[in-house]
Parts: C-alpha cells; sequence; structure tokens
C-alpha cells in the first residue's frame, strides 16, 4: 500500500502531503525533512527508488515539483511510478497544462483529485475519464450551491434594500 | 456581519504568504490570520467557516499548529450542503489523524452520510472512513459500509471496497464477513470496482487463512479470468497507458494470484497457462509493459510454477539486468534476490553482471547489488569474488565504504579457505578501509595470527610493508603495531618466509620507528598509543641494542595528559630501568589465543563485549593495579595464585617462577617445620562411607567465571585492559593475608606470571570449607606434561580460641579420582589463626576434561580433650582440575 503521497518544489517547499498510515505530527515534518533532503540531492540520471526506513519511495519529477510515494518494501516500484504519472496527467486535463501555482492556489483542488484516485492507499480507479466525471460532477453541485446561496442573499439584499 | 472576522480571501492570503522575504515575515502573517481564524471560531461565524477552514489547511501545510480548527471540520460535516460537508471531509483527513480523540465525535455524521441520498455525499464519507479511520471507528461503521457493497452505483461500490481494506486492516476479525462481497465484486464489468476488488479480496487473503481458503475456492477461476479479458482486450483508449490496457488491472490481479496460488499446486496449475501467456506478450519497451512483467515473474516465483515458466521468469529477469534503465536494473536486483531462495543456480549465472552493478554510480542500485553478491558467495567463488570486492573498495565512495567493507569481511571470514587467504584478504581490506573495520573484525584477525605461527612470520612483515603505504589506517596500524610487539624479531630476521614472498630488509631500529611513529602520529586514539607503548616495551626485551632509545620515547610520553598513557609510561620506564634482568621472561610472546572460544564469544555476544570493553577501559584508567595485567594480557588467576603464595603459608617451590618471585621479591616467607603426627589414609574407608560418586556438580558457582574471564581477556587481547582482571587483583590485594602490596610488586606479578603459565596453567585458590571454628583453603598447582594430576595445599586456620589437638582431616572423592593424602605439618592447630596446618594432597582426575573435581571433607580434633567432628562437601573447585 501507499504510505503516502508527497509532492514538493525544488526550493524544498511542502505542496501536498497526503497520509495514509498514521505518522504523528513531529513525525511527518521530520518525514518531510529527510525525505526532500534525500530525494533533492540525486541526480537526474539515478533510479527513481529511493530505500527508506524499510519502506521505499518513489519518485519523479515534473519541472520544479517533485512527487513522492512512499510504498512497503515489497509493492511494485515500476506501477507506483506509473500511478504518479496517471495523477500528473489528470491534473494536467483539470487544470490544463498544470503548473506549480496551480497547486499553491487550488491546493484543494488537487486533494479532492487524489481522493479520487487513492482511498486507504490503493487505487480506487483506472480511468482518467471517469475520474474527470466524478470531479466534474461534484464541482458542479458546488457552483449551484454557491449560484443558490448568491441569489438568496440577493433576495434578501433586495427585500431589505 | 462581523468585520473582524471577515478577513481576506484564501486567494490574497497565499499570496501574502507567498510575498513574504523571510521566515519571520511568514509566522507574523500565519499569526496574523490565525488569530482572525480564533475569533471567528469563536464567535460561531458560519458564513466563512468553510473559507477559514480552507486557510487552516493551507496554514497547516506549511507546519503551523492548527489544532484549534479541528472542530471546525466537524461542523462544517454536520452541514446540510455538499459544498460545506466537501471541505469539512478534507480538513477533517488533513488536520486530523486517527488517534485523535476527536476523531470519535465525527461517527454519528458519517454514519448519517454514508446512508445519504446523494451519492457523492455518501462518496465523502466512504473516503474520509477510508483514510483515516480507527479501529473503533471500523467496528462502529463496518455493516454500513458492507451494505454499500451491494450499491448499484460503481463509484460508491469502488469506495466501499477500498473503505473495506481499511476496516479489515484495522479489525482483522471482520475480515469474514467481507469475503462473500468481496468475491462478488469480481464478477463485475467496471474496471474501478474490479481494481477495487480485486484489492480487497488480496487484503482478505492476508488477513485471515479462512478468508484465504474461501477465495482460493471461489476466486481462482474469476482471477484468471479477469486477467486474460484484460490482456486479450483490444485497443481501449479509456484505460490504454503505452499501448497497454489496463497495466494496473493486470497488475493488481497478478497480485491476486500469488496470494491465491502460493503454496497451493491446483491453483497454481490454473494460472500457467494465463502467466506464460502474460510474461511472453507483453511489451517490454515502456515502463508500463515492465511494470506488468516484474509483478508477472514475481507471481511466477511465489507460486508453485512449472520449471519451464521459473526459467521464462529468470530470462526476464537477466533481460531487465542488462536494461540501460537505472530503475529496470534496480528492481531486477530486487527481484533476483527473491528468485535466489527458488532457483540459486539461475541467479549465479548473472554473477558478473550483479557484481558490475556494485560498482553503480546509483547508491540505490549499490545497495541492492551488495545484498545480493553477498547472497551469491559460496566456497567456490569466493576467492574471485573477493577480489573484485577488494579491488572496488579503491575505489568507492566514502559513505559506500562503511556498508561494504562490513560485507567483505564478513564475507572473508565465512568463507576463507585458508588462513594465508584470510590474513592476505584482511591485510588488503585493513590498508584500504582501516578506518572502516569494526573492532571485532580485527581482533578476530589478531587471534587467527596468534593461532597460526607458521604464518606469524609472513604477516608481521606484511604488516610492516602495509604499514609504509597506509600508516592512517588505525586498525591496520594496531594489528601492525601489535604483531611487531610480539613477532619483531621475526620481521627483522625474516624467519618463516614463504615461498615467493618478497625478501626484505628491516633492521631493529626501523621496527622501533613505525611504532615509534604509530606512538606519536596525530590521528592515533588512546588505544593504538596504548598498545605502541607495550609493544615498544616488548621490544626492548627482543632488541636489547633499542633499549635506550626505547627508554627515550617512553619517557617522553610520562608527561602524558591521558592517565592512562601517563601510567604505562612510568610503569614501563620503572621496568626498563630497574629490572633488566627480568625482563626478558617478563615479556616472552603471548599465549596462543583460543580461537574457538573467541569465535563462540563473538558470536554469542559481540555486541555486548564490546561495551562492557569499552566502559572496562574507561573504569581502569584510574586504577594502578590493573595495569600490569593489561600489559601481560594475562588472567586475574595466576595473581591470585602468587599472592597467595607470598602469604605466611610454608613455602612451596614447585615452579621455578615462584622461587624467582620469591628471591625477587626478597618477601621472607616463615617456614614453619614439619614434625607432628601424619595423618592416616584412611581415604578408602571414607569413600564408602559416604558415597560421593554420584553427588551432583555444582562447582559452576565460582569456576564459570574465571573462566569466562580468561576468555574475555584473550578475546579482546589489545584492548587497555579487561573489567574482571581488575575485579581480581582489586580483590586480592585487599586481601588482609597479602603483604601490602606495593605498586611495582604488583607490576611485577602481573608481568611475571606469563613466564610459567604457557605450559603449565595455575588456577585461583579457594576456600573450601568455613566455619566458625575452622577455616580451609585449597591452593592448586599442577606439574607441566601432567594434567590430570592436581596437587592441593590444604591451609588449614583455627578461627576460635581454643588450641586443637590431634587435629586430623579425612577427604573422600568420587570413584573417577584418586587420591592421595601426605602427612600434615603438625596436629596442633594454635588459636585465633595464629599459625596454620597445611597438608598435601595429590588427586588424580581420571576423567579430566570430562568431569569435574568434587569431595567430601571431615575433620576431627579435640579442644579441651573434647572430641569435635566437622564434615562438608567441597564443590567449588576451579575449572579444569
Amino acid at each position: 500500500m501507499i504510505n503516502f503521497v508527497l509532492l514538493f518544489s525544488r526550493q524544498g517547499k511542502v505542496r501536498l502531503t497526503k497520509w495514509y498510515s498514521p505518522y504523528s505530527q513531529k513525525e511527518r515534518s521530520k518525514v518531510i525533512r529527510e525525505l526532500s533532503g534525500a530525494i533533492l540531492s540525486r541526480g537526474p540520471k539515478l533510479c527513481k527508488f529511493v530505500e527508506w526506513r524499510g519502506c521505499k519511495v518513489v519518485y519523479r519529477r515534473y519541472a520544479s515539483l517533485y512527487f513522492c510515494m512512499c510504498i512497503d518494501s515489497e509493492d511494485n516500484e515500476l506501477e507506483i511510478l506509473e500511478i504518479i504519472h496517471y495523477f500528473v496527467e489528470i491534473l494536467d486535463r483539470y487544470f490544463g497544462s498544470v503548473c506549480e501555482l496551480d497547486l499553491i492556489f487550488n491546493f484543494h483542488k488537487a486533494y479532492y483529485i487524489l481522493d479520487e484516485i487513492l482511498i486507504a492507499g490503493e487505487l480506487q480507479e483506472s480511468s482518467k475519464k471517469t475520474i474527470a466525471r466524478l470531479i466534474a460532477a461534484q464541482d458542479a453541485l458546488v457552483e449551484t450551491a454557491k449560484e443558490q446561496a448568491n441569489s438568496i442573499s440577493n433576495v434578501i439584499a433586495q427585500a431589505t434594500k | 456581519m462581523n468585520p473582524f472576522s471577515s478577513g481576506t480571501r484564501l486567494r490574497d492570503m497565499i499570496r501574502a504568504i507567498r510575498a513574504c522575504k523571510t521566515a519571520a515575515e511568514e509566522r507574523a502573517v500565519v499569526r496574523k490570520e490565525c488569530a482572525a481564524i480564533r475569533a471567528a471560531i469563536s464567535e460561531n461565524d458560519q458564513d466563512y467557516r468553510h473559507r477559514n477552514l480552507a486557510k487552516l489547511m493551507f496554514i497547516h501545510m506549511l507546519g503551523y499548529p492548527t489544532h484549534f480548527g479541528q472542530m471546525e471540520c466537524l461542523k462544517l460535516i454536520a452541514s446540510a450542503d455538499f459544498p460545506e460537508k466537501r471541505i469539512g471531509y478534507l480538513g477533517l483527513m488533513l488536520l486530523l489523524d486517527e488517534r485523535q480523540e476527536v476523531l470519535m465525535l465525527v461517527t454519528n455524521s458519517l454514519k448519517q452520510d454514508l446512508n445519504h441520498s446523494n451519492q457523492f455525499i455518501v462518496g465523502l464519507a466512504l473516503c474520509a472512513l477510508g483514510n483515516i479511520c480507527s479501529a473503533e471507528m471500523a467496528r462502529d461503521l463496518a455493516p454500513e459500509v458492507e451494505r454499500l457493497l451491494q450499491s448499484r452505483d460503481p463509484n460508491i461500490k469502488k469506495k466501499a471496497a477500498l473503505c473495506s481494506i481499511r476496516i479489515i486492516r484495522k479489525v482483522p476479525d471482520l475480515a469474514e464477513n467481507f469475503m462473500g462481497p468481496a468475491a462478488g465484486l469480481l464478477k463485475e464489468k467496471h474496471h474501478g470496482v474490479l481494481i477495487a476488488g480485486v484489492q480487497l479480496c488480496t487484503d482478505l487473503c492476508k488477513a485471515s487463512t479462512e478468508a484465504l481458503q474461501y477465495l482460493r475456492k471461489n476466486c481462482t477461476d474469476g482471477s484468471i479470468r479477469i486477467l486474460r479479458d484484460v490482456s486479450n482486450s483490444p485497443y481501449a483508449p479509456e484505460y490504454d497507458i503505452s499501448g497497454i490496457t489496463d497495466p494496473f488491472l493486470h497488475i493488481r490481479v497478478l497480485k491476486l494470484m500469488r496470494m491465491l496460488g502460493q503454496g497451493d499446486a491446483d491453483a497454481s496449475e490454473y494460472m500457467n497457462d494465463i502467466l506464460a501467456q502474460v510474461a511472453t506478450k507483453t511489451e517490454s519497451n515502456k515502463n508500463a509493459g515492465n511494470a506488468i512483467l516484474y509483478e508477472c515473474v514475481e507471481t511466477i516465483m511465489g507460486i508453485e510454477a512449472t520449471s519451464g515458466l521459473r526459467v521464462l521468469a529468470i530470462n526476464i529477469l537477466g533481460r531487465f539486468l542488462s536494461n540501460r534503465d537505472n530503475n529496470i536494473r534496480y528492481v531486477a536486483l530486487n527481484m533476483l534476490m527473491k528468485a535466489f531462495t527458488v532457483d540459486p543456480q539461475a541467479v549465479q549465472r548473472h554473477r558478473s553482471t550483479i557484481l558490475e552493478c556494485v560498482k553503480d554510480s546509483d547508491a540505490s542500485i549499490r545497495k541492492r547489488a551488495l545484498e545480493l553478491v553477498y547472497l551469491l558467495v559460496n566456497e567456490t567463488n569466493v576467492q574471485p569474488l573477493t577480489k573484485e570486492l577488494i579491488d572496488y573498495l579503491e575505489v568507492s565512495e566514502q559513505e559506500f565504504k562503511e556498508d561494504l567493507t562490513a560485507k567483505i569481511c564478513s564475507i572473508i571470514e565465512k568463507y576463507s579457505p585458508d588462513k594465508l587467504w584470510y590474513i592476505d584478504q584482511m591485510l588488503k581490506v585493513l590498508s584500504e578501509a582501516g578506518n572502516y573495520v569494526k573492532d571485532d573484525v580485527w581482533h578476530a584477525l589478531i587471534v587467527v595470527v596468534s593461532n597460526a605461527s607458521d604464518l606469524q612470520g609472513y604477516t608481521v612483515r606484511s604488516l610492516y610493508r602495509a604499514l609504509q603505504s597506509s600508516p592512517e589506517q588505525e586498525s591496520l596500524v594496531r594489528v601492525a603495531v601489535w604483531c611487531i610487539g610480539e613477532y619483531g624479531e621475526m620481521l627483522v630476521n625474516n624467519v618463516g618466509v614463504l615461498d615467493g614472498e618478497e625478501p626484505i630488509t628491516v633492521t631493529e631500529s626501523d621496527a622501533v620507528d613505525v611504532v615509534e611513529a604509530a606512538l606519536r602520529h596525530h590521528s592515533s586514539d588512546i588505544t593504538t598509543r596504548a598498545m605502541s607503548l607495550i609493544s615498544l616495551l616488548k621490544l626492548s626485551s627482543r632488541f636489547p641494542p633499542t633499549t635506550e632509545r626505547i627508554r627515550e620515547i617512553i619517557t617522553h610520553e610520562k608527561g602524558s595528559l591521558l592517565l592512562e598513557l601517563q601510567q604505562r609510561s612510568i610503569e614501563f620506564h620503572a621496568i626498563i630501568q630497574k629490572h633488566q634482568n627480568i625482563k626478558s621472561s617478563l615479556l616472552e610472546r603471548m599465549p596462543v589465543l583460543d580461537e574457538s572460544t573467541y569465535v563462540r564469544k563473538k558470536v554469542g555476544s559481540s555486541d555486548a563485549t564490546f561495551s562492557a570493553d569499552k566502559t572496562g577501559q574507561r573504569v581502569s584508567a584510574g586504577t594502578p593495579v590493573n595495569i600490569p595485567n593489561g600489559v601481560a594480557k594475562q588472567q586475574a588467576a595466576p595473581l591470585v595464585d602468587l599472592l597467595d603464595l607470598s602469604s605466611d603459608d610454608v613455602p612451596v617451590a614447585s615452579s621455578s617462577a615462584t622461587d624467582f618471585l620469591n628471591d625477587l621479591l626478597g618477601v621472607d616467607l616463615p617456614s614453619q617445620s614439619s614434625s607432628g603426627v601424619v595423618s592416616t589414609g584412611t581415604t578408602d574407608l571414607l569413600m564408602d562411607l559416604l558415597s560421593i560418586g554420584t553427588s551432583p556438580v555444582q562447582n559452576d558457582l565460582l569456576a564459570p567465571d574465571n573462566h569466562t574471564s580468561s576468555v574475555a581477556t584473550s578475546g579482546k587481547i589489545p584492548s587497555v585492559s579487561s573489567p574482571p582482571s581488575v575485579k581480581g587483583v582489586a580483590l586480592e590485594t585487599k586481601s588482609p593475608q597479602a603483604p601490602g602490596p606495593s605498586p611495582v610488586l604488583d607490576l611485577l606479578d602481573g608481568l611475571s606470571d606469563m613466564s610459567f603459565s604457557d605450559e603449565n596453567p595455575t588456577f585461583p585458590s579457594i576456600t573450601a570449607f568455613q566455619s566458625n571454628s575452622l577455616k580451609i583453603t585449597f591452593t592448586f598447582t599442577k606439574q607441566p606434561g601432567k594434567p590430570q594430576v592436581t596437587q592441593i595445599k590444604a591451609s588449614f586456620t583455627n578461627m576460635s580460641s581454643n588450641t586443637y589437638t590431634d587435629f586430623l582431616f579425612q577427604a573422600a572423592v568420587p570413584k573417577f579420582v584418586q587420591l592421595h593424602l601426605d602427612p600434615a605439618s603438625s596436629n596442633i592447630l594454635s588459636a585465633s589463626g595464629n599459625g596454620s596446618i597445611t597438608q598435601t594432597l595429590s588427586v588424580t582426575n581420571t576423567q579430566h576434561g570430562q568431569k569435574a573435581l568434587a569431595m567430601r571433607i571431615r575433620i576431627a580434633y579435640k579442644v579441651n580433650n573434647q572430641d569435635m567432628l566437622e564434615q562438608g562437601q567441597v564443590n567449588n573447585f576451579p575449572q579444569g582440575l
């Protein structure tokens, strides 16, 4: 299973963290510190796996962002590389050529997408189309709720004028 | 609306934080935002609750504390609208983890949402439950999740399946409830549901054997069908990844098949065909294809596959290993480790490639490869493999050297075909990476050298050469210094030259030079310096012409600020200065170290001995008496013996060493003339009477203690000193019988015992019997060459205030021992410990080395003409008598 997902920038700034195994706050910051150090120092030609505390961390770099997933030692590292790429493709399709800024300002949306891909550290869907459809449907729900709220407040505003 | 709590928009806050140039500025912005959010929380602001929570999540990601916002998540989750719930659940998953009490409060909301009519709200609840639920929540909500597995909506179904995985991971007892529904999921068409269902089945197999059996029966066909369908399916753009339809489903089914086929020949047989198809037909030019092949190989290795299939799998790994992509090579090495247990021969074929991987520039690959090489080594290939590894040691990176050195040393120790090879390889490692070699490794080397008498000359010359080229390698220096001290004359005189060994010309002063260099070298630590001092002292005896120079070197160290070194140099200086005549016998070569006990000891508790060793060193630094012991590397036992001899007993000239000691110390030992009644040898009678033959022998009270202490000392020879000897000496010097030893006397005691202990082992004296009225001590001596025969000198002391007359000592021994009693020195024992009677017993242990001595004793005497009788059993004989 995937123990956690970690996104950080070339500068070591955390952009997204998702924990599927219990780690205390203290451990979390330690993990992030250790791993970003270990991964950022690796050259581009080296393999994308780092052995760490009995687990394996699989990472992939996209522009200035590093996507890392920590898996158990018996899991399939090559598949995780594909899952990372799959996640990035969905983000890309959702934001329209995604960049780091999209993930900073719309971090919650990135989390929503991740929640449609992984639950309990396991993959839940292999179709990008299905995920896009589910996210769009939920976003639409939010929009209609907003519109309703706006129209209600307009009505109230009109009435109280 | 409250004007104070409205605050900024999320976007503005993120911009403000990003605009901060320093950490302090960032903290200020965050503090301000947090204050505003706290104010909003305390006012129970509803309009901006979701925005505040979003801000808190961002602040949380930056690493600031946000616990005060946890309750806001619960409020948002409890709200009726989807947008609030969505952000509320996200906050719940980010800000809380399963160990927080607050989480329990959400159980009720979750339960309601799991029963909601809106599929997306159910989805949110399932997602949150799957990601953070605790064991209690799992128990409470398992029935809801079970029900949702039957839902018609695939989105809910797949989420419920993954949520079930979390539940059975937290509470494995619940596995049986999920077996049926999980098997049902494998009949679906929707890939998301299939993936989730297959994973659920895999986790069920791990959680309970009952589930494993159920699923093996009901799902083997299903899983094979899924794999066949997906691998034969035509191009499907929705699931396509680089030309392969849904590699994720492939991999997950293969994983499930591994669980089902493991240890089950029937299930495995069904799988053979489809596995062969996947292994041969999958494209291997893209990562996705390789990921499937990798999983397929693992499944083939995991189940009871046919040999043909296994060959196929190993061949795939061979291809992986020669791939240029580092990722692929990494997984190949990883997989070969697992394949090794199945088919070691097949893995051996790739040895040269694996060896190349040890030299890779990538640390992850190097580590894997080294582990694998370590597995591959056996008696036949150890020599070339070790050579390769040692060659690589020269060029490897610093941080990799420690791992590599440990592995090489371990290989050498485990598989060395002969001692010469072992010594050669160890010297190479020491010269290349002596600073990375662990202490037990070079200790073991010294033990081996000490035992290999025909290789000592060769070793000391090789060490001398190695020291010229790599004087910085601490462990090499230590071993070299020790060997030069012990076998210095072999170095100078070229003793025991092996065939093909280059002759070397070393003068006596050259040998002293290298030891002096080690002593003076700036990087040498206290242990190395202490060893150098001993070595110099020994050399002063080996090479008399250099004595004056060595004395100067040692004098130089007398001002050392390190107590240990100062003490050594002062005491050694005294030996060179004042005891020239006895020095050569003091400084004889070390007795051969016991290899087997060392190995056993090392295997038993290498770590423990090392920590003890270190504390021992520290303790010993302040105790003057232990230094000589450290020098002579002798156990405490002989020392005890010697001190006992110098008490006011009858002097027994049992060995020349004691004679020389007595002369040397000029201790006037009062001899008591042996005139008086001779005790009669009634042992035969007594033996029958007491029938001691089968009495339980419990002499492991004292003996093993002593034994281990000697082992420990020999195991740690080069160490500065050893704790057991400290204890022994300290105790004995306090004994009232000892004639107040001066430090010099002690020094000599410790040193001199090595002159005779080689062939004539000594044993500590014991108190054989003690009552209110009488004390008996036994002192042991053995004749060289007769290990079975022990001379026991019994010494009787009267502890009461009355004089004993007609004193008679009798002893009985088991049948395997022969006993001969000599006449006692007297039959009158004066009161209050004034004087004593001594009597010599000669004991022959016919089962020497197998059974330990035991003895019953009876003492009869008269007090004021009244008959008295005392008896007892002696079980505390030292081991080895």
